[in-house]
C-alpha cells in the first residue's frame, strides 16, 4: 500500500524534482513527513511568499517548473503574490497547498481557505484533489501544463486525508492527457508567408523582443533572426539580456522608464514585429498610435495575446524558437533600409546615458553601470520594484547572464528571495540581488533562509529612506506632498544583515560603493552593501 | 451584437466556476449562461450569449480557450442558422374575472398553465428569448409576481453539430 503522501513526493521525484521551496504547517504534514526521508532538498522559507518567489527565480535560472509549499489557510493565502507576480511573467511553478480534512471542507475549521478558487486568476490551473488515486494523473497534468504552452503556475491542493489515504500501488502515467489543452507550436503558414511579404516591403522595420522569447529559450534563434534580417531591435523589460546590449542595432528598453531613442523608433516604425511581448502599458503606453503608423506582426504561443492590447495586421500563434527560425530561412539576407539604420543608430547615439559621481551620496545609474563593468559574463542580476528595477534595467548590461524581475505585478520583496532560488539553479553563476530600503523590508526574513542554507548571493540596498518612486510621482503630480512614501523608523540595514552574522558594508560615495562592489564580487561569501542614495534621485 | 456560443467543457468540479469568473474578471458582459451534460456524460455544454462588439467576441473567445477543462468554443453565429430557445415560468397574479383572459393570451403564445391557484396562474413558455420578451409584455398588465428563466441553449440548423474531435 502507498499513501497519499509518498504518492506526491514520488511524483515530484518522477518529474526530476531536486528541491522545493516550503514552509509546513499541520495540514502538509504528512506530505513532509515522506518528503523528509527522501533525496529532495527541502528549502525553509520564513514566510510563504517567498517560497513562491524563489520556485520562480529558480524556475527562471533553469527553465524547469520551480516547485513551492504551503499549508492551508493563511499559509496557503499568503502563497498568492507570489503565485500572481509568477503568473503575470508566465514562470512555470508547481505550488503544493495542504487543505483541511475533505469532509470538513466548507465549514470554515480551523486554518481553512477555499485556495483553488481565490487562485482562478492567478494559476494557469488548479486542482482540489478529492480522491488520493487522483493524485498520479493530477501531478502529471500540472507539471505538463506549468512548463508547455505559454508557462505559468499551476496550484495542487491536497486535503489531510488524501494525504494519508492509501491505495495499492503507484503507477506514474507517462503523458498527460487533458482533451482541451494542445498548445499551438508551429505558425501557420499563410501567416508566415504575410510575414514575409511584409519584412520584405517594409521601409522601416523594428523587431519588439519581449519576455516570451526568453520563456521559449530562443535567445539564438532571435539574435540569427536579427543579424540576418538587419532589422533594428528594441526590448521590453522582460525581454532584456536576450540581444546582448552592446549589438550595434540594438536600441534599447522602450516603455514610459525606457530609452527615449528605443520608444522613438517604435513610433516612426513603419512595421513592427512583436516577439513574446504582451504589450503592456508600461512598455507601449499607446499601442493605437504606433499600430495607426505601422503594419504590426505579433508572434506569440498565447492567441489571447494578439489583438487583446494592440491592433494587429499578422497575427502568428506558436512557439517563437520555431516560428523565428522559419521566418530567418525566408527572409533576405540584411534588407532594411539602409536610412533606416542610420536614422535608429543617429537617435541612439544621441542618447546619453545619466548620472554624475557623486561624493556624499551614490549616485545610483552609474554606480549601477560601475557594478555591471564588475560581475562577470554569465552572472544574474535581480532587480526588485521600484526606483531600483529603473535603475538597474537601464544600467546593468547583459552580456551572457540574465536580468531577472517582477516585471508585470511589480512585486515589492522579489529580488531577495528570487535570488536565492537563481542561485540555488546555478550554483556556479554570480548572482546579485538589487533592492530599496522599501522593497528591503518587505523580504528581510529571507535573509534566515540565506544563513540557514549558505547561499551565496550579494544583496545590494538603495537606502533612501523613500518610498522613491511613488515619491517621485507625488513631486510631479501631487504638489509635492509625501503622503506615506518617507520610511523614517527604518532600521539600520547593515545592522540586520550584521545580527544574521553576514559582511556587510556601507558605501557613501561612488567611488566608495565601486571599490566595495569588488572586494564583495570577489568573496565567495554572501555580502550585504547598503549604498546610501539621494532622495532626490531621480529615476530615468 | 448579441453572439451566441456554444462551449464544450470536460463535465467536472469547478469548470462553471472558472468559466463565470473569467467574464467578470475580464469585463465581459453576459447576457445568459447555460449549462448541462451533453450526449457524452463526461463533457457538459454551456450555451453563453455574450453581448459586444467583434473585439469583445474575439477576447472572449481566446480567453475561454485558454480554460484548461474547456474543450471547445463555437460561435454560432458565425457557423451559419440555429435555434435557440429559452425556458420561462411566469408566475401571474389573476383573479377568477381574469383567467379566462391570461389563458388566451398563453395559448396565442403556446404556452403552458402549469399550475393555478384563486389569485395566480403560472405559465410555462419554451421559446425563442424574442417570444418570451412577447409573452411577458402581454401578461405584465396582469400583474407578474415572479419570473424564472434558465436562459437560452441553442444548437445549429441542419446536420451540423458541435463535437468534440476525438482521435
Amino acid at each position: 500500500m502507498v499513501s497519499g503522501a509518498e504518492i506526491m513526493v514520488k511524483c515530484l521525484e518522477k518529474e526530476g524534482v531536486t528541491i522545493a521551496f516550503g514552509y509546513p504547517g499541520a495540514a502538509i504534514c504528512p506530505f513532509y513527513d515522506i518528503l523528509y526521508q527522501s533525496k529532495i532538498e527541502h528549502v525553509l522559507v520564513r514566510e510563504e511568499q517567498n517560497a513562491a518567489h524563489m520556485a520562480s527565480g529558480y524556475a527562471r535560472s533553469c527553465g524547469k517548473p520551480g516547485v513551492c509549499i504551503a499549508t492551508s489557510g493563511p499559509g496557503a493565502t499568503n502563497l498568492i503574490t507570489g503565485l500572481a507576480t509568477a503568473y503575470m511573467d508566465s514562470v512555470p511553478i508547481i505550488a503544493i497547498t495542504g487543505q483541511v480534512d475533505s469532509e470538513l471542507l466548507g465549514r470554515d475549521v480551523f486554518q481553512e481557505a477555499d485556495i483553488t478558487g481565490a487562485c482562478e486568476s492567478f494559476t494557469k490551473h488548479s486542482y482540489l484533489v478529492k480522491n488520493t488515486a487522483d493524485l498520479p494523473r493530477v501531478f502529471k497534468e500540472a507539471f505538463h501544463i506549468a512548463s508547455t504552452g505559454r508557462p505559468g503556475p499551476v496550484l495542487i491542493d491536497v486535503p489531510f486525508d488524501i494525504q494519508k489515504n492509501e491505495i495499492p500501488d503507484f503507477v506514474y502515467p507517462e503523458k498527460a492527457e487533458i482533451i482541451g489543452y494542445k498548445p499551438r507550436v508551429e505558425g501557420h503558414p499563410i501567416q508566415i508567408k504575410k510575414a514575409v511579404e511584409a519584412i520584405a516591403n517594409a521601409k522601416r522595420p523594428l523587431i519588439c523582443c519581449g519576455g516570451g522569447v526568453v520563456l521559449a529559450g530562443a535567445r539564438e534563434e532571435m539574435i540569427a533572426f536579427a543579424q540576418h534580417s538587419g532589422i533594428p531591435i528594441v526590448s521590453t523589460m522582460m525581454g532584456l539580456g536576450v540581444i546582448p546590449m552592446d549589438s550595434s542595432l540594438y536600441l534599447g528598453m522602450i516603455g514610459s522608464h525606457g530609452h527615449k531613442n528605443a520608444n522613438r523608433a517604435m513610433h516612426e516604425a513603419d512595421l513592427v514585429i512583436l516577439c513574446g511581448a504582451r504589450v503592456g502599458d508600461r512598455a507601449i503606453a499607446a499601442p493605437e498610435q504606433v499600430a495607426e503608423k505601422a503594419t504590426v506582426i505579433h508572434i506569440d504561443i498565447d492567441p489571447a495575446e494578439i489583438g487583446k492590447n494592440m491592433p494587429v495586421n499578422i497575427p502568428i500563434v506558436g512557439d517563437i524558437k520555431k516560428v523565428l527560425r522559419v521566418l530567418a530561412e525566408k527572409i533576405s539576407e540584411k534588407q532594411t533600409p539602409q536610412e533606416w539604420i542610420d536614422d535608429v543608430l543617429r537617435w541612439k547615439s544621441e542618447y546619453v546615458l545619466r548620472g554624475e559621481p557623486q561624493e556624499n551620496s551614490v549616485e545610483p545609474r552609474l554606480f549601477i553601470r560601475d557594478l555591471s563593468s564588475l560581475m562577470d559574463e554569465n552572472a544574474i542580476l535581480v532587480a526588485d520594484v521600484g526606483q531600483n528595477q529603473i535603475w538597474a534595467a537601464n544600467n546593468f548590461n547583459v552580456k551572457e547572464g540574465r536580468f531577472l524581475t517582477s516585471g508585470g505585478l511589480g512585486t515589492m520583496g522579489y529580488s531577495l528571495p528570487a535570488a536565492l532560488g537563481a542561485k540555488l539553479a546555478k550554483p556556479h553563476r554570480q548572482v546579485v540581488a538589487v533592492c530599496g530600503d522599501g522593497s528591503f523590508q518587505m523580504c528581510m526574513c529571507e535573509l534566515g533562509t540565506l544563513c540557514q542554507n549558505d547561499i551565496d548571493i550579494k544583496l545590494i540596498v538603495m537606502v533612501n529612506n523613500r518610498l522613491g518612486m511613488v515619491r517621485e510621482v507625488q513631486d510631479r503630480l501631487y504638489g509635492e506632498r509625501h503622503a506615506a512614501t518617507l520610511l523614517d523608523g527604518s532600521p539600520n540595514v547593515v545592522k540586520i544583515a550584521e545580527a544574521y552574522g553576514l559582511d556587510t558594508a556601507v558605501a557613501t560615495s561612488n567611488k566608495q560603493a565601486k571599490e566595495l562592489a569588488a572586494k564583495m564580487l570577489a568573496q565567495k561569501k554572501p555580502f550585504v552593501l547598503a549604498c546610501l542614495v539621494d532622495p532626490d534621485a531621480p529615476t530615468i | 451584437m448579441k453572439y451566441t456560443l456554444a462551449v464544450l467543457v470536460e463535465n467536472q468540479p469547478g469548470v462553471l466556476s472558472k468559466v463565470s469568473g473569467l467574464f467578470s474578471r475580464r469585463g465581459f458582459n453576459i447576457d445568459s449562461l447555460a449549462v448541462g451534460v451533453t450526449e457524452d456524460p463526461t463533457i457538459s455544454r454551456m450555451t453563453i450569449v455574450v453581448n459586444g462588439d467583434e473585439y469583445i467576441l474575439e477576447q472572449v473567445e481566446k480567453q475561454l480557450n485558454k480554460v484548461i477543462p474547456v474543450i471547445k468554443v463555437k460561435n454560432l453565429n458565425e457557423s451559419g442558422d440555429f435555434i435557440s430557445c429559452e425556458l420561462a415560468l411566469i408566475k401571474v397574479s389573476c383573479n377568477q374575472k381574469q383567467r379566462f383572459e391570461v389563458m388566451k393570451i398563453a395559448e396565442l403564445m403556446f404556452a403552458k398553465i402549469v399550475d393555478v391557484s384563486v389569485s395566480s396562474l403560472t405559465i410555462q413558455c419554451a421559446d425563442s428569448p424574442d417570444r418570451i420578451e412577447t409573452l411577458i409584455t402581454l401578461l405584465r398588465p396582469f400583474g407578474i409576481k415572479e419570473i424564472v428563466r434558465t436562459g437560452t441553449i441553442a444548437v445549429e440548423k441542419g446536420a451540423n453539430i458541435t463535437a468534440v474531435n476525438k482521435k
